[in-house]
């Protein structure tokens, strides 16, 4: 039995989902922020920050979110852990729909919902030692004694490679590394199912990055832990992901295992992502590349049809009438995307 | 803009009742009913209920101050409990006096505390800033009374130069320009000392701000004069906010007039307030009140539009 | 020494404590960085020693002065000899003795009405900025409302009309005061909120009051504390001069306005000087003194130094 094998059956039992459940669905998730003007403050206007995603993610995996800036995935990520109220759409986990619950339920289903935050020096509470900070998600819901919790946290620091002197320090005092360390950490206490990585890596040096994935992977074997990876850079998300979603203006453009992705994109917006990565590999370099041109267009005015043709270089006139749906391609449910005309079919 | 400006408008008129709401029942928590005031004390208790009948008194607090905004709506401040004279009257009759006080005192405050303010902000940390700095920490030290006294003290019992009160010299005959000046120096001198002081503290350190700007330093670096570089680049943006601290200064101002008039016995509506609170006279101190918070509101809601209008940053939506 | 080399001076100094902090391995803690920044500032340090006698003195009051604050003498409007420091009222009561109980009212009041309107602004501030919207709107509407009216003279009005003593001062002071506090607190409070330890707060379940008292306030507290301070010397201010004008604290007891009311006429400016001189100058010395100190905070605690510490 492999790894990730293991991963998946030790994820499963914990979270209680049947064999071939997903543990986390997102249905159709939709969040719209209101634009507001005038002199009586009328509604004038709506950000579409997310519109529309739909994708499952099962125990043990971890489901990478691409995309720029402004595309929505932070915001999905949020709104997976009610930090924000989506307008509309499901959030199914573990079997149970999270906008059908009453405040108390879902306190206490969210529990198993946690996540990393991006910027690790607004993270964590300057006031705190890290060893309060790490206490306190404990204490607070009554888990265990001051004594107990202390040596929970050594446990847990151990875990995530700090010693126990940490716990005495203030977080002015640490690395973004060991700050990052200890996000992912206080996010553990509590024993979650389901992490949500907000960027996890991208405020951290290079060489650090890959120090904070090798953690992020070691813990998910250790604990059956599920992820959802939210990344702008495809450098991270390749190496973590199983399966990733690329989205582009609140929107879903393509589903795909890593490996199928990488080898072969069927959404132009995703080829254009591959290609601004550099290649780990020399001899590919010499491949004609894709260039979009201009901006991401104003979420608050999204093209009509599909709201990648103002900068695809393959747009026709149905692209700019018609929306396409996201469906599966010659490969069948696994690869998803969302194109009138993909990439790798005779058009 | 118009659109922010008009916003600005709209909000401010629940604060508008708000003002006269708490102005109000501040009054109403004087102890008694101000039936007393009209009545002899040896009334009989029939008489009274007739007399707070007559005034309205014996209605619900919610009515009496629905009675009394829309008389006010009307211009009516209602009757001095003490002279019986409209209340708007008797404020009139004192509000120049005030207002001249004031006036002098924000000119004479703002004349010197910005240029030396701006000087102690390009001389930063030369004795020429220890100097200002320690002059404004005095002047917001210092209580607006023992000022008075003191200047009392030094200029008209020691030295004999200024009049120790009054608008004018008392059977002088109205007196001249010097006359009229002469009582004006030590009130404004009193009046000017507290916000002169705050106001260079605040021109000095947004002063010291604005010249440590990127900005700045270009210019510098493009051969500007330093005179060129403080006028033209540091001094708009520094001054900009001042707008907003005139407003703070006109309440400070308005308080500061209570004192300074009664030390110096300058006929206007601080000395007013104090004749006011010793003879009960609260229909005149709601009045006096509430002009205050009016012309402070009204500051308020200027200095915002002024604002909107003078700095680009504002951004309106 | 010119300013400049006193100023290479105070560089070399901190750099060496920071060097020495790098050496034994560890930064210095927030609070110690704060500290020093502090006494850095001579006039904070003399301020706050100033400011911390004048509250033992408060406290100590019946230990330091000579008499009883009451107790009529034979001798008055005496002028200062062994026997009274700083001479005899005209009723016969030693100055000194009541200047020194002055130190209570004033110390009691201001640190009173302070505290008053620090809770007070605190909770609504941190209502307003947490919340948002509709209790937000209102809180800011009736904020408007309180600082329409001038400072002094709307506490003058109210403690006319509910009495004047030390209580009603107090409260007048506390009760009226808030709306600067307030929006200060919802001010950090909406800068804080958005911060990610916060968000992480929630997403751990833990309530709103652990979140608004337990992280967001602590990191308030910079801007609340300064403004306090200047509160304390502002009220001081306000207390004397209420009792200067007969409506602070009722005589026969003792406050340092109500010491230099006594003093108005042109007899006593002239020719008994101990009389209105040692209150006002007190009031003065404290409130300079008070004042120092919380410009000594604002330095220490909002400095960029120190900001970019957290």
């Amino acid at each position: 039995m492999s790894a990730t094998e293991l991963t998946t059956r030790k994820a499963r039992e914990r979270a209680g989902v049947p064999d071939g459940q997903p543990l986390l669905s997102v249905q159709d998730l939709t969040l719209h922020y209101p634009i507001r003007g005038g002199i009586v403050s009328r509604q004038t206007g709506t950000v579409r920050a997310v519109d529309g995603v739909s994708f499952d993610v099962f125990p043990g995996e971890t489901l990478g979110i691409v995309g720029e800036s402004g595309c929505g995935k932070s915001t999905t990520g949020r709104a997976i852990i009610r930090l924000e109220n989506p307008t509309s759409g499901a959030v199914v986990f573990e079997g149970r729909d999270l906008a059908g619950l009453n405040t108390r339920e879902l306190r206490r289903v969210r529990l198993d919902l946690q996540m990393v935050f991006q910027d690790p020096y607004s993270s964590l509470n300057p006031q705190k030692r890290i060893g309060d900070l790490l206490a306190e998600p404990l204490l607070a819901h009554r888990r265990a004694s001051r004594k107990v919790a202390g040596e929970r946290v050594t446990e847990m620091l151990d875990r995530v490679g700090l010693s126990a002197q940490f716990k005495g320090r203030y977080p002015h005092e640490l690395s973004g590394g060991q700050r990052q360390r200890v996000g992912i950490a206080r996010a553990l206490m509590l024993d979650p199912t389901l992490l949500v990585l907000d960027e996890p890596v991208s405020a951290l040096d290079v060489s650090i990055q890959a120090q904070v994935l090798n953690l992020l992977r070691d813990l998910q074997t250790e604990l059956g832990l599920t992820y959802v990876f939210i990344s702008h850079g495809l450098g991270a998300v390749r190496y973590i992901s199983d399966r990733i979603v690329v989205m582009y203006l609140g929107k879903v453009m393509e589903v795909a295992t890593t490996a199928d992705l990488f080898a072969g994109p069927r959404h132009p917006y995703t080829e254009t992502l591959l290609d601004a990565y550099p290649a780990p590999n020399p001899h590919q370099r010499g491949r004609e590349r894709i260039v979009v041109e201009g901006d991401v267009p104003n979420a608050a005015k999204p093209p009509s049809g599909c709201v990648f043709h103002t900068r695809c270089p393959f747009a026709r006139e149905k692209c700019r009438t018609e929306e396409p749906r996201l469906t599966g391609g010659a490969q069948g449910g696994s690869h998803a995307f969302a194109c009138h005309f993909p990439l790798g079919e005779a058009a | 803009m118009t659109t922010y400006i008009i916003r600005r408008i709209l909000i401010s008129i629940p604060v508008l009742l708000g003002v006269t709401v708490l102005n109000f029942f501040i009054v109403q928590l004087a102890p008694g009913s101000p039936a007393d005031l009209y009545l002899d004390p040896n009334a009989s208790p029939d008489y009274k209920e007739r007399v707070e009948a007559a005034l309205g008194l014996d209605q619900p607090i919610i009515v009496q101050y629905l009675n009394w905004l829309g008389q006010l709506l009307r211009g009516d401040l209602g009757l001095s409990y003490v002279s019986r004279a409209p209340v708007a009257d008797v404020i009139g009759a004192r509000i120049g006096p005030t207002l001249l006080l004031m006036g002098a005192s924000l000119v004479v405050a703002y004349a010197i505390a910005v240029p030396v303010g701006i000087l102690a902000a390009r001389r930063k940390g030369t004795w020429a800033d220890y100097t200002v700095v320690g002059g404004a920490f005095f002047g917001v030290s210092v209580p607006n009374f023992f000022l008075g006294l003191g200047l009392i003290y030094i200029f008209s019992l020691q030295l004999g130069w200024l009049p120790t009160g009054n608008m004018v010299t008392i059977g002088g005959g109205g007196g001249g320009l010097w006359d009229g000046l002469s009582h004006l120096i030590l009130p404004v001198i009193v009046l000017s000392t507290a916000i002169a002081g705050n106001m260079v503290r605040y021109v000095r350190s947004s002063m010291v701000d604005a010249l440590s700007e990127d900005y700045i330093r270009t210019a510098h670096a493009k051969g500007l004069a330093p005179g060129v570089v403080t006028r033209k680049h540091a001094l708009r943006n520094a001054l900009i906010p001042l707008v907003t601290v005139l407003t703070v200064d006109l309440a400070g101002l308005l308080g500061g007039a209570v004192v300074t008039e009664q030390i110096f016995q300058w006929p206007g509506l601080g000395m007013l307030t104090i004749q006011a609170i010793s003879s009960r006279d609260y229909s005149v101190l709601m009045g006096v009140n509430l002009i205050a918070a009016l012309a402070v509101f009204g500051a308020n809601l200027l200095a915002d539009i002024v604002y909107a209008v003078v700095d680009p940053r504002i951004e309106y939506s | 020494m010119s300013a400049a080399t006193t100023r290479t001076a105070a560089a070399a100094r901190s750099a060496a404590a920071r060097a020495v902090a790098a050496s034994l391995g560890r930064e210095e803690s927030y609070l110690r960085s704060v500290v020093r920044r502090f006494f850095k500032h001579r006039l904070a340090g003399i301020g706050l020693v100033v400011f911390v006698a004048m509250i033992l003195v408060a406290v100590l009051a019946p230990l330091i002065a000579p008499h009883d604050p009451n107790q009529i003498f034979d001798e008055f409007q005496a002028a200062p000899s062994s026997a009274h420091l700083l001479g005899t009222d005209p009723v016969g009561r030693d100055v000194l003795s009541r200047l020194v109980f002055g130190t209570r009212v004033s110390i009691t009041v201001s640190v009173g009405a302070v505290s008053v309107y620090v809770v007070i602004g605190v909770c609504l501030g941190l209502a307003a900025g947490y919340y948002g919207k509709v209790v937000d709107a209102v809180l800011m509407r009736v904020a408007d409302v309180f600082m329409s009216f001038p400072y002094f003279m709307v506490i003058l009005i109210l403690v006319a009309v509910i009495g004047p003593s030390l209580l009603n001062i107090t409260l007048a002071i506390g009760l009226l005061g808030w709306p600067v506090i307030s929006r200060l607190v919802r001010g950090s409070v909406l800068s804080i909120k958005n911060q990610d330890y916060v968000k992480a707060g929630v997403s751990l379940g833990y309530s709103t009051p652990k979140i608004l008292f337990q992280h967001i306030l602590p990191n308030a507290l910079s801007p609340i504390i300064v403004n306090a301070t200047f509160g304390i010397a502002n009220a001081i201010i306000l207390e004397s001069g209420l009792s200067f004008l007969g409506l602070g604290v009722r005589p026969p007891a003792a406050s340092w306005g109500n010491m230099l009311s006594d003093a108005q006429s042109i007899t006593v400016m002239t020719s008994q000087p101990w009389l209105w001189l040692p209150p006002g100058i007190a009031i003065f010395v404290t409130v300079l003194a008070i004042n120092f100190v919380g410009d000594g905070l604002r330095d220490a605690l909002e400095s960029r130094e120190t900001k970019s510490h957290r």
